[in-house]
């Protein structure tokens, strides 16, 4: 097979034989944006169709399994009736505000799928500050949040958003910190050079004991970013209604919503490519296949999406002194001594590799 | 040194609690509770406690066992329950006897207390199981429960 999994080179190679060099490239960005909003629109859909049918299955109930075979529809049917129903607003609400901070939320979360690896080379922009790229994206988010709630003019949004606010800055820091533990043994911050390192062994497993604390208090600072329960003060809906997005509906509260499961995604894609090898498959059995690597590196991220749906269905909210407990007096110092060990470890050699 | 032992413990019982839901979500394609209901009408059976509407079971001879004491029709706090009784001459004993005429129940205002059941001292009236009660004209609402023609069991009031 001679097809290269260089999508942005080969769509601009197949566009440069058509048309001159400038508008080809412009079409190339253009047609590797559509191919990733595609992804995105797909990926978040179904998503939601499997937290609904997870949700269900930890309930004893059966889930969605009406619309097309096996439920498979449903949520494409959703996303029809909420493109179809009317955009309400509040008449107080800051207008321009109101209606820019879906946006936010949505490009930050599209923003950061653009640099993950599925698979060698399949990859649409390597950055070579990846990891750090990743961290200060997926923060972006919350400014979306931030300004829905202050400009739907309801306070029960506000609150939620200023929660959300408080969730997002404390956490960040773990999820940073819990990364850079794996920069220390990578010495990289570019996704493909971390890949390239875990052929010797994924790091999960070089790094082992510093690498697992790691991998959990990323787990957990993760879900508490992306404001899924049992972190979830932000839409806690016995006392807030529906948070930030109460005066949402239609598609705008869509984008919310889809944002909030790509968020987890791309929470669960960031684990996989640092902690599980990426696309690489366990002990290289595939390796002669490159495209094989998509199905490795979706896999990965499913069962780690799972582990959060698991969490979700679980776990019972915390308060919100509960939750900045969590951050700044356990997982904080946690996350400080982990990283010293860890860099002992490295200096000392003593990391595992095949 | 409280500190570890508590990430310890709080580590150890939120394991406890995903191994517990994680069994349920192994067993859940086996144990469902849902009912897919239009699609499974001709199985269905509901359980024996489900209150559908109140009826008065008849034997073979044509016998119920209730004696007329009005103890539901007081019971009711809506008045569902009308009994419309008389007095005749018992045939075994010639004494003058309550019985009834008509046991007049109306499932449009039932609100399933189950309070005539409990007051109920013969156990005349019971719950049945059945669940589709919607009709197009409300008059089919209002019920007779004992049959044309049956009589009360004879030593139900002893």
């Amino acid at each position: 097979m001679n097809i290269s999994l260089n999508i942005t080179e080969t769509i601009q190679e197949w566009l440069m034989s058509m048309m001159p060099e400038g508008v080809a490239s412009i079409a190339a960005m253009v047609t590797v944006a559509l191919i990733y909003l595609i992804i995105f629109a797909v990926a978040g859909l179904y998503l939601v169709l499997l937290e609904r049918r997870v949700a269900a299955w930890f309930q004893l109930r059966i889930g969605p399994n009406r619309v097309g075979p096996l439920g498979l529809l449903q949520t494409m049917a959703d996303a029809l009736k909420l493109v179809s129903k009317e955009l309400t607003g509040t008449i107080k609400a800051d207008k321009f505000l109101y209606n820019l901070a879906p946006y936010f939320v949505i490009v930050s979360s599209l923003m950061a799928l653009a640099v993950f690896p599925f698979t060698k080379e399949f990859q649409a922009f390597d950055i070579n500050i990846g990891i750090f790229f990743l961290i200060a994206i997926s923060s972006i988010g919350v400014i979306g949040i931030l300004l829905g709630g202050w400009s739907s003019n309801n306070k029960f949004a506000l609150i939620g958003a200023m929660r959300s606010g408080v969730q997002t800055i404390s956490y960040e820091l773990s999820v940073g910190l819990s990364l850079l533990t794996m920069i220390v043994i990578t010495g990289s911050l570019q996704l493909s050079e971390i890949v390239e390192v875990q052929k010797q062994g994924w790091l999960i497993l070089q790094g082992h004991v510093p690498a697992i604390i790691a991998f959990m208090v990323y787990m957990i600072a993760g879900t508490a970013e992306t404001n899924r329960a049992p972190f979830d003060m932000v839409e806690a809906e016995s006392e807030l209604g529906a948070g930030f997005h109460t005066e949402y509906s239609g598609m705008k509260f869509a984008y919310f919503f889809l944002a909030e499961f790509i968020n987890m995604f791309i929470i669960a894609a960031i684990a996989t490519t640092v902690f599980f090898g990426a696309w690489l498959s366990p002990f290289g059995i595939t390796e002669s296949l490159p495209w094989l690597g998509v199905f490795w590196f979706l896999g990965k991220t499913l069962i780690l999406v799972f582990l959060m749906m698991w969490f979700r269905w679980t776990f019972p909210r915390l308060r919100v002194d509960q939750l900045l407990t969590l951050e700044w007096k356990y997982l904080l110092p946690i996350n400080l001594i982990n990283i010293l060990i860890m860099a002992i470890i490295v200096w000392l050699n003593l990391t595992i590799k095949f | 040194m409280s500190y570890f032992s508590d990430i310890y413990k709080g580590i150890k019982t939120l394991l406890t609690g995903m191994s517990v839901t994680g069994k349920y979500f192994l067993t859940s394609r086996k144990g469902a509770i849902t009912q897919q209901y239009p699609d499974n009408r001709d199985t269905l059976k509901m359980f024996e406690r489900f209150r559908g509407e109140v009826v008065m079971p008849h034997d073979e001879n044509n016998e119920h066992q209730c004696t007329g004491c009005q103890k539901c029709e007081l019971a009711c706090p809506n008045g569902s329950i009308e009994i419309i009784w008389d007095r005749g001459i018992d045939e075994a004993t010639g004494k003058k006897k309550k019985f009834i005429d008509r046991h007049i129940y109306h499932l449009g205002l039932c609100t399933m207390c189950g309070l005539c059941i409990e007051a109920c001292p013969t156990d005349a009236i019971v719950w049945a199981q059945n669940y589709e009660n919607s009709t197009y004209d409300r008059t089919q609402l209002t019920k007779v429960l004992n049959r044309p023609g049956s009589k009360v069991k004879a030593g139900i009031e002893d």
